[in-house]
Parts: structure tokens; sequence; C-alpha cells
């Protein structure tokens, strides 16, 4: 359904750009429909860019290289305003994301008239939205700010499902929602999928990401490093890449071994892989030149010794 | 901003050394148009415009820059005694703060310059006295925030004196804040004694300011005369504005975090 | 509320009191500056008629103590220069002036909103920075200049507008029909406009600046909004608002840009009674005009309190907590 090929963003400051390093450097991955993809990685490692990159919505000093294809099509400047809010959706993070002057209710049925839909059908869309989420008619007529995290958390949901959206972007769902309301979020995105929807889950917690995603793409400093099921981390045996292993390592129930201490300076500045600082692996190679896609038993590696 | 600077000096010299010959009636010259020999042309009585446009200018500044320093002053002292005191003396100075500022700034102006008298010394306080409440406040919040500080807390713990603390630690970030304020203040503070002396208020034949120059303008800008309001008022504009620049320059260069208005 | 009413009060009365004490203390003595250079014409003992019909023997304590409880009655004694009660002179100039202000705050508001609008949709793009320079320089303009402009270009280069007074020569105010009252009240209220729209289209736009970049804004870019959809739907709430309460904060300045533009255009409004009042020491119109001014404006912020209590939802949970 959605194809990245080798997307790169970087911002330039001031109308200059050279010597900043790019935030998003050659990803590629893919999303099917029915199936979700969880992109994991630490914060601020470009995840949200992503996002924000697929749907058209970069601030205006970004640049983007590049191609991503949605059904086919390329997308460019003017195709993707016709596919937001109709055929892709955005989940977004938080209930800052919702106009504060506006009731629940309004705010669904608005993202249903922008869905495409004619305003008689939009009314009886959104009313099936809000339901669906368990959005009573007392919950509709609440500001953003009177909500509570989880009421929140199914509004923003709602909005993004009034349409009829093939792509769901889910920016960060589960962030800052205790245990219950985090496991409900997950189970419609779950519904979602079954029901043939293709989504895109961003978290940057991989235990979130694994329980309900059929792959999951590891992110680290801007670059995909490994596209692979999420069956294969019940094991750990066919994790290819050593920043997914030490990830691995790092879950709870495999006794929380930390991944080395990465120093932040965001993405690569040279040229070569982004965990060579850091890899026990790494050498000449590593540091130097970007390591190639190769295919793997379900799924894709990017590293010079998988 | 040198350039603002140079205006500045250039005016203030240009005001002292000046020719006042061309303030001589000629009625053999009277309502010329702007041309090479009269600049801005000459008035009804065949005085040249330039050279009271000049005049008129400087005693404006004068009246504006003398306001808007006694404004300072009064705000320095009101705002850092009412940060400093807190309770009731700090309750007394923000009503009265509230109270000058709810009333319409003009309204209140004349009210003054009438309570004094009317004259020069009338425009200079009625204008200082209408804006010191904005930089009063600002400097209250200052103190207030500084008071708090930790070295300040400690240095009235080490027992130095209040009057010590005031002039050691409080002083020397006050003065600059208070000198910008000063410096945004006179703008405003100018085209209000503009305004007084317009309405004729401050009314002094010895030193026609550019305010009062413009209102006789205004009786014969009927009879077709436009270069007696426009011209005048169009350099009390540039000097405002050149004024208003050097302010702001010199309060991004003091933070140049500082955003602009 | 009642704690806002009760401040408003508390402040009008401080200003009622303050004035008075003022005008004691001034070096004008009010028998001399109403009769002028007529004084020399009356003997002693009618001056001292005169002082004392005025209540000015009495000792200022007391005179301050009558005078409030007038105050306290509605009567605000009687105008020196118009030998009416100052109330029935307020009431009449204010009628005029209310027209000129009215005429003015609308004018500003409508075109300084939609300019901030447009200069914040577009930002850097050539009418931005017009409209930027444009408020820049009418920062360091007086309102009599823009006026005394005005006056030159239209009223006596172009002739399309009447240089004096709100009705046509020889026509009392209140005869004078709807459209003569427009063409008298069209270049002052244009002088006002020209300052007010300035400060009002700077402060949308900033605002107009701050919601594009924020996260409900990116939100509803995301549902598939266009540039004035987004206007429409989203941002003109977050945007009136602040410009509604900016509008009904400016009345200060709009009450006092009245008094220069009514000064230059002759226009016999309440403006120029102050000058009158301020110049030939009228005290008991001046007070009565201070004092009304003053309960205008405050009247004014406390409007823009309670429209932005009713039309911004968050404020009124704050409010009941």
């Amino acid at each position: 359904m959605l194809r990245v090929s080798n997307l790169s963003v970087d911002f330039s400051r001031y109308g200059r750009s050279t010597q900043v390093p790019e935030a998003i450097c050659s990803v590629d991955l893919d999303v099917r429909a029915g199936e979700i993809l969880g992109v994991v990685g630490e914060s601020g490692s470009g995840k949200s860019l992503l996002a924000h990159a697929i749907l058209g919505l970069l601030p205006a000093n970004a640049r983007m290289g590049g191609e991503i294809t949605f059904k086919g099509q390329t997308l460019d400047k003017m195709n993707i305003q016709i596919l937001r809010g109709r055929d892709i959706a955005l989940i977004p993070q938080s209930v800052a994301y919702l106009n504060p002057f506006k009731t629940v209710r309004s705010q669904v049925l608005r993202a249903a008239c922008l869905s495409g839909l004619p305003h008689s059908e939009a009314a009886l869309a959104s009313d099936a939205a809000l339901s669906r989420y368990g959005l009573d008619s007392t919950a509709q007529r609440l500001y953003p700010h009177q909500l509570s995290g989880g009421m929140a958390r199914r509004a923003l949901t709602a909005t993004a499902t009034t349409g009829n959206a093939s792509l769901l972007v889910a920016d960060e769902p589960t962030t800052g929602l205790d245990h219950s309301t985090a496991g409900e979020t997950l189970r419609h995105l779950r519904q979602l999928a079954d029901s043939g929807k293709a989504v895109l889950l961003i978290t940057h917690d991989i235990l979130a990401a694994l329980k309900v995603a059929d792959r999951v793409a590891v992110f680290l400093g801007g670059m995909v490093l490994e596209i692979a099921l999420a069956s294969d981390f019940n094991t750990g045996a066919c994790l290819r890449h050593p920043y997914t292993q030490a990830l691995w390592q790092a879950l709870p129930r495999n006794a929380f071994m930390n991944a080395p201490a990465r120093s932040h300076t965001g993405s690569s500045t040279s040229h070569g892989c982004v965990y060579a600082g850091d890899c026990p692996l790494s050498d000449h190679v590593c540091r130097n030149t970007l390591p190639e896609w190769k295919d793997v038993a379900g799924g894709r590696v990017r590293c010079h010794h998988a | 901003m040198s350039g603002c600077i140079l205006l500045f000096t250039g005016l203030v010299f240009a005001a002292q050394i000046m020719d006042t010959g061309g303030l001589a009636t000629n009625l053999g010259l009277r309502h010329m148009p702007p041309s090479l020999g009269h600049l801005f042309g000459t008035d009804w009585l065949g005085r040249d415009m330039l050279t009271r446009t000049i005049l008129g200018l400087y005693e404006g500044l004068k009246l504006g820059v003398l306001a808007a320093l006694c404004s300072g002053c009064i705000s320095l002292i009101l705002g850092s005694v009412a940060g400093f005191h807190g309770g009731r003396v700090d309750q007394f100075i923000s009503g009265l703060i509230n109270v000058v500022m709810a009333t319409p700034h003009l309204v209140l102006l004349i009210l003054i310059s009438f309570v004094l008298g009317g004259g020069t010394r009338g425009v200079i306080l009625a204008v200082a006295l209408s804006h010191w409440p904005q930089l009063a406040r600002i400097i209250r919040a200052e103190v207030k925030q500084l008071k708090n500080a930790t070295y300040v807390l400690l240095s009235a713990r080490l027992g130095h004196s209040k009057l010590w603390i005031i002039r050691r630690h409080l002083l020397p970030h006050l003065v600059p804040q208070c000198m910008i304020g000063v410096m945004l203040l006179a703008p405003h503070a100018i085209l209000h004694a503009a305004g007084l002396t317009f309405l004729g208020f401050g009314v002094s034949p010895h030193a026609p300011s550019i305010g009062m120059l413009l209102a006789e303008s205004m009786r014969h800008i009927s009879t077709g005369y436009w270069w007696l309001a426009v011209i005048p008022g169009a350099s009390l504009v540039l000097m405002v504005l050149a004024f208003d620049t050097l302010g702001s320059t010199a309060r991004a260069l003091l933070n140049p975090k500082t955003r602009q208005e | 509320m009642c704690l806002c009413l009760g401040r408003i009060a508390a402040i009008i009365a401080t200003v009622a009191v303050l004035s008075f004490v003022l005008v004691s203390y001034s070096p004008i003595d009010p028998v001399d500056a109403y009769m002028g250079t007529r004084i020399l014409t009356i003997s002693p003992e009618h001056r001292e008629q005169i002082a004392r019909s005025w209540g000015l023997d009495q000792p200022a304590p007391q005179r301050l103590a009558t005078w409030a409880s007038n105050l306290a009655r509605g009567d605000f004694g009687r105008s020196i220069i118009f030998n009416e009660p100052v109330m029935d002179v307020i009431a009449k100039r204010f009628a005029a002036s209310l027209w000129l202000m009215a005429a003015a705050w609308t004018m500003s508001g409508v075109i300084g909103f939609g300019l901030g609008v447009l200069a914040g949709m577009y930002p850097g793009s050539p009418l931005d920075r017009g409209i930027r320079v444009y408020a820049l320089t009418l920062a360091s303009t007086p309102t009599f200049w823009i006026g005394l402009l005005l006056l030159v270009v239209f009223a006596v280069g172009l002739g399309w507008a009447p240089i004096c007074c709100a009705a046509p020569p020889g026509v009392p105010m209140d005869e004078a029909n709807l459209l003569q009252r427009l063409h008298h009240l069209a270049l002052p209220a244009l002088t006002l406009s020209i300052i007010g729209v300035a400060q009002i289209a700077m402060h949308t736009r900033e605002k107009m600046i701050e919601i594009r970049h924020s996260e409900y804004a990116l939100f509803a870019r995301a549902m598939g909004e266009s540039d004035w959809g987004f206007v429409r739907h989203h941002a003109l709430r977050g945007v009136a608002l602040p410009a509604i309460t900016l509008q009904f904060a400016s009345l200060g300045e709009l009450f006092g840009g009245s008094i220069l533009a009514e000064q230059v255009f002759s226009y016999p409004g309440l403006g120029q009674a102050t000058v009158e009042a301020g110049l030939r020491g009228d005290v008991p119109l001046l007070l009565g005009i201070v004092i009304f001014s003053t309960a205008f404006v405050c009247v004014g912020n406390l409007a823009a309190d309670v429209l932005y209590w009713i039309v911004d939802p968050r404020m009124r949970i704050t409010e009941a907590l």
C-alpha cells in the first residue's frame, strides 16, 4: 500500500544547508494492507518526522529526497493534499492537536466532511465513529481541555477513522497513557488493521509495538536498520542487526541489559552506519560506507556484518 | 543606528547655530511654496519654514526627552519601592498605577497640564506624570524577581544593609533596564508633547514647538498652503521614527534574545 | 463579576477624588480664568460674590464632601463655558463623538483584522512587508498630522469632503440627515481608523502566525483542510478573540485620538469640549469629562473580559473553579 524509498529529509537553516546533518537519511520501508508496521526507535531518532514526511506536512525549510508511493502512485505536493484526510489519515500524539475552541463532536464532524463524504453522510459517519470509540453524547459536547487522557486518545482516533482512509499513521499513540488505556488503544489499531487498513505505528515503546504489530522497523539516528517480523522478537535468535539485538536484550523480560550509551548528536555526520560509534562489531568499513539492504528470512537488515 | 545618532547631533547643532535671520518677517516673501531658496517654503509672515521647523523640532525634542527622563526617574523610584517593600506600600503603588492607566491618556494630560497652569513646565510634567505607570510596572516586576534571587537573599543573611543591597545588587540590573525604557518612552513622549502643544496647552511664544507650529499652520491650509503643515509634520514623523529605531536597536543590543515587537 | 464592578467603582471613585484634589491645588484661580480680561472690569466685592456662589470660599475638605455628595446624586455641577448642567453638555457632545468613535472603531477593527489575517497567512510576502512598514511608520505619526494630511488632500485639494464641523453650515446637528452626517464624519473617522488599523493588524498577524505553527493547525492540515478552510473553520475563533480584546482595550487611545481629530476638523464632540474646558478653566466640566471618560474606558475593558469569558471555553472552566 505504502512504499517509502530512499527517503531523506534535511533542513536548511537561514537559507544555507551545508554541514547540517540530515534528519532522516535513506529510509526504506513498506506497509501492506491489513498489517501493522511498527516503527520503533529512541526519542529524537526522527520517527515523527517520517510521519510528517509521508503526509506532506514538513516545515517550509525542509527538503525531501527519495520517493514515497501510495497505492502505486508517487506522492507529490499536489496529490498529497487531496489524499490527506481522505485516504491517508494521521492519529496524532496528544490532545494538543485538537482545536481548543471546538467540541469533540464538531471536530469529528469536520473531519468527516473533509474525508469526502457528502454532508448528510458525514453526520452519520461521525456519529458512528464516536460511538465506536465509546464517546457518548455527554462526552461529545466536551472541549479538548475537559477530556481525560483516555477520552482524548479515543477522540483523536475517532477523528482519524471517521472517513474511509486506507492508510493510518499513528504517531506515538500510547505515550502518557496508563496500561489499560494504552492496551485499549492498541486493540483499536489491531481492529483497524484487521478490517483491511494499513497501519503505520510509530512509537518509542517497543513492548507496545510488539503487542500488536506484524512487522517491526528499527529506527536509529534517522535511518532504518532492520525490518523484522514481530514474532522474531520472541526469541531474539533471528534478529540480525547488533542494535536490534541490544534492544532485545534491554527488554524487561530479558534482564534489562542496556545498550551502550550513545552520544546524541542526531544522525550520522560521516557517511557510515549510524551505529558505528557504539557497535561492538564496527570497523573501518562500517564507519565510512553506508551498509546496503540485505534480504533475510522474514525481513531485511542493513549491516555490513549481517 | 549611527545614522540616527548623526541625525540627532546634526539637529541639535543646527538648532544652536542656525541663522535665525530666516525668522524675520518678510512680507514680500509671504506664502511661497518650497523652492531652492526656501526648501520648506515660507509662511504667512514670510518667515522661512525650514528654520521654523528645525527650531520647532528641537523644542519638541527637548520637551519629549525631558519628560521621558522625568518619567524614568519616577518609574524607577516608585517601581523599585513597590517591588522591594511589598505589602501595603506595593498595594498602594499598584493601585495608583491602575488608576492612572484607567484614565484615557490625553484626558489625563489635559487635566494635569491645566492643574499646573500650562506653560512648558506644565507640558513636561503632564507627559511625565502620565507615562510612568508602564515602566514602573516593569521595574516592579524586575525588582520582585531580583529580590528573591539567591544571591540577594544570601547577601541579606550576611548582614548587609538594605541600602547596600540596593546599591550593589539591584541598581546595576535596574539602571540599564530603566535607560532602555526611557529611550523607548521618548518617542511617545515627543508625540504626546506635540499633541498637547497642538491643542494649545503649554503655549510659549519664545519657543514655538512643532505642535504649536502645526496648530498655527492649520488655520492657513484651507486656503491651499499645504506645505505649512505637511512638511513640518513629515519631519516630526522622521524624527520620531529615528528615535524609535535608536531605542529598539539599543534594546536588541542589550538583550539579543528579546523579540522585536 | 461583582468583584469586577466593585473594582471599577473603586477606580472611578479614586480618579474622581484625585482629580478634585489636583484641581484644587491648581495655581489657576477659577474666577480669574472664567473672567479672563474682564477681571479688571469688576469690583472686588463682585468677584467675592462669584467665588461664594461657586462655593469657593469654603475650606477644601468641605468642598470635596459637597462635590462628592452631589456626584452621588448625579449632579455634576454646572459648566461655566456653556452655562448648562455638566451632564447635559456631556450627553450632547458625547452623542456626536459616539458616531465618530463608533465609525472609526468599526472600520479600524474590520480592516485591521482582515489585513492582519492576510499578513499572517502569507508571512514574508510583499503584502506582509507592506503592512509591517505601515504599522511601524504609523506608530511614529501623530494623529493630528494624519488629520491635517487628509484635510489637505481630500477637503482642500479634491473637495470631496467638508473642511469642518458635523453638519453643513446653518444646519443644527440634530437636524442633519444621515447622509450629511456621514459626509462630515468621513474624514475624522478615517483619521482615527488609519492609526487604529496599524495596531490591530500587527497583533492579529502575530496571533495568526502563532496559530499556524500550533499543533492543531498541523492536525487540521492532516485532515485535509485547505489554507482558507483552516482560517474559516479553525483559526478564526482563536484569532478573533485577542483582536476583539485589543479593540476594546484601545478605547482609551480612541478617546484621546478623537480629541485631536475633533480639533483638526472642528467637530463639535466631547473631545473639543475637553480642550475648551482645559484651556478656559471650566473646572466642573473638566472634572465631569475626566470621570465620564474613565468610566467609559473601564466599562470597555470589562466588556472585553466578559466577551472573552463567553467565547473562550477554556476560561469558563477556570472561572468556575
